[in-house]
């Protein structure tokens, strides 16, 4: 089911009278294709609960629409628009049984929609086969584990086969391993049921690492929209650059002096067609390569090795951040005694972002997707 | 090892002192002479040991009466009280202005003094050379015939002491309701109106469950609270209770002691170990029962 988002904005009274109204989301303008996963992204308070609060109609708008393939569903209450929508704490009934738990929104249809004991039992069943859990159905939700009760959740949401899945922080309350796990299982219940399925998280990998699309927001505006790669690859603004990637982008002051960019004196990067200026600039730790001869200087902390790859840890009196850290390959060995590390830059993985603005400055980096790493 | 439970002991004494001397003595003290047959106070004599006394008691048409009326108080009022305390905190939970007010309102009984309140009742009730009481005056205004609420009818009566019950335990039932209500996380019903849950589905099936060790509660406390109830008949009716026929099973074995049938503490403790064992198998019952249903 495709999911379209028209002009939605959703104001918040404020709590003083001469305070102004808060904009929870301001504008959003999504159309979300049939049988995708999506991740909404942002810091806590940016309106990504809220836009999922509009979505399932928990929340009615303020202005602006929501459709369900061709059907406007936003005047329609939640138990009409065929949402199912796990919460962040799963919100399973703790009285019940796992299998009560799950049969409970077929127990409430009524009318024409009523199903034989059978019937329902067997859905519940094929629910939970789904997200195996089909062992534990006797249990109370208290007896199971974080990801038990989470599967359970996804079940309960699941077993209406509803138009659209949406899930809050699903994975927030789950230790780190699980976590890894989960959001595998997540994407491949996603894939099983072809249900086009919106979460919420605050966790860029989360977002990154299973998201057909993801939707980067701040303050309730959507920054930016687009496959979790060419985001990350292709950030609009100094926000999207800063939100998405573990370790942080590198962020310098700098400025553009005929078509060079200078961090503090060094002209570190050639950056065609940009006009002379002050500029912020963003660069991924990976954009980092160890060069004898390379134009950037900086000054060594420590080298952090991972096994993997190898953190260089840096300062620079041009860096925003106090430290400066770029990912090299464990192969190459840095003198952890040196005084300063000399780098040259991989183009693509250099941003220019207005200096007042925050907004991208494009600039001709050589071949587009060059230098990609999966 | 040893000198550690001494000193697990040591701290237990003042507790264990306290508690022998204000509670296990004179349970055992009670036990004692309920058995004892033909005791007098005065020359602190009895003639032999058995359970004469727990025979008369039984067969006292006094005592009798005083069975039949708490059994009759305790039926009616804890499920009503329960009931309607449960109705208004629903309602209470429902509504967001003057939700402070309406709970200062049905607070106020709770800290007004049981014998005003019984005037008050009086004034209501009461049927006087001058008037016939408020409630009287209502019914002949709808055409009705005035009843003696206080020295009339039995039925009058009785209606009259569990009204005042009623009345009388619901500000606490209504307090510990309202916040038990208040802690019912709101996911739940958010998670219910996902799922297109009828409200009186999410009522029995969520809300009820969520707050049935409370409920529970109430009606254990309810229930004993019934059984020891006295002062309410007294404040309606006058201290002579069995010449009213409204004497309550706590209000006999007072009488027994210092009434004007007074000076027979042994049929007063027989009485009231009948009393103990009423309690204790109906709190068994009740805690049986909850098994099944309070989720705790």
């Amino acid at each position: 089911m495709k999911v379209v988002l028209q002009n939605l904005t959703k104001r918040f009274p404020s709590r003083s009278k001469k305070g102004d109204d808060v904009i929870a989301v301001n504008d959003f303008n999504f159309e979300i294709p049939d049988g995708k996963l999506i991740g909404l992204l942002g810091p806590s308070g940016c309106g990504k609960s809220t836009t999922l609060n509009l979505i399932c109609g928990l929340e009615a708008p303020t202005s602006g629409s929501i459709l369900f393939g061709e059907d406007d569903v936003t005047r329609l209450p939640p138990e009409n628009r065929g949402v199912g929508l796990v919460f962040q704490n799963y919100a399973l009934y703790p009285h019940l049984t796992v299998l009560d738990n799950i049969l409970f929104p077929l127990q409430n249809l009524r009318g024409a929609e009523k199903l034989p004991r059978a019937q329902m039992l067997e859905k519940a069943m094929t629910a939970a086969k789904l997200v195996q859990i089909d062992e534990l159905l006797e249990r109370k939700p208290s007896e199971l584990s974080g990801g038990q009760q989470q599967r359970v959740a996804i079940a309960r949401a699941l077993v209406k086969m509803p138009r659209v899945l949406l899930l809050d922080e699903p994975l927030s309350n789950l230790d780190a391993r699980l976590r890894l796990q989960t959001r595998e299982e997540i994407r491949r219940i996603q894939q099983e049921t072809g249900i086009t399925t919106i979460f919420v998280t605050h966790d860029q990998d989360e977002a990154m690492s299973i998201s057909d699309m993801i939707v980067v927001m701040k303050a309730g505006v959507v920054q930016q929209i687009g496959a979790p790669q060419d985001v990350y690859d292709q950030p609009v603004n100094l926000f999207v650059a800063t939100f998405l990637g573990t370790p942080p982008i590198n962020v310098f002051d700098g400025t553009v002096r005929a078509e060079k960019l200078y961090i503090g004196e060094a002209a570190v990067c050639d950056v065609p067609g940009v006009g002379d200026q002050r500029v912020t600039v963003g660069i991924r730790p990976e954009g980092f390569v160890l060069d004898q001869n390379g134009p950037f200087a900086v000054k060594l902390s420590r080298v952090e090795v991972m096994g993997r790859d190898t953190s260089v840890v840096s300062t620079h009196p041009s860096s925003r951040n106090p430290v400066i850290r770029s990912i090299i390959p464990s192969l190459s060995r840095v003198d952890k005694t040196a005084e300063t590390v000399r780098f040259s830059l991989i183009p693509q993985k250099v941003f220019l972002f207005d200096a007042e603005t925050e907004a991208r400055i494009p600039f001709e980096s050589g071949i587009p997707g060059e230098g990609k790493q999966a | 090892m040893k000198k550690k439970s001494m000193k697990g002991w040591l701290y237990l004494l003042p507790a264990m002192v306290f508690l022998g001397c204000f509670m296990v003595y004179p349970l055992i003290d009670v036990l004692i002479y309920s058995l004892e047959e033909g005791y007098n106070s005065a020359s602190q004599t009895y003639y032999g040991v058995g359970l004469y006394n727990y025979s008369y008691v039984l067969r006292d048409p006094y005592f009798l009466q005083a069975v039949r009326n708490t059994f009759l108080l305790v039926i009616i009022t804890v499920p009503l009280s329960t009931g309607i305390a449960l109705l208004i905190s629903l309602g209470l939970n429902a509504i967001k202005p003057l939700r402070n007010l309406y709970q200062t309102i049905y607070f106020l009984p709770y800290v007004t003094n049981t014998l005003a309140v019984g005037l008050v009742f009086m004034i209501l009730f009461k049927k006087t050379a001058y008037t016939d009481g408020l409630v009287n005056l209502m019914i002949q205004w709808f055409g009705g015939k005035s009843v003696d609420f206080i020295d009339g009818p039995y039925w009058a009566k009785m209606f009259v002491l569990c009204f005042y019950t009623v009345w009388v335990v619901m500000p606490f039932k209504i307090l510990i309701l309202t916040s038990a209500l208040a802690s019912v996380n709101p996911e739940y019903y958010s998670a219910a109106k996902m799922d297109a849950t009828r409200s009186w589905r999410v009522f029995y099936k969520i809300t009820l469950p969520m707050i049935s060790p409370m409920i529970f509660y109430l009606v254990i406390t309810g229930f004993i609270g019934a059984f020891k109830a006295y002062s309410d008949a007294v404040a309606l009716f006058g201290t002579d209770l069995n010449a009213a026929g409204m004497n309550t099973i706590v209000g006999y074995v007072y009488d027994m002691l210092y009434g004007n049938s007074g000076g027979y503490p042994s049929f007063a403790s027989a009485a009231a170990l009948i009393l103990f064992a009423i309690v204790l198998t109906i709190t068994c019952i009740n805690l049986l029962i909850s098994k099944k249903h309070v989720h705790y």
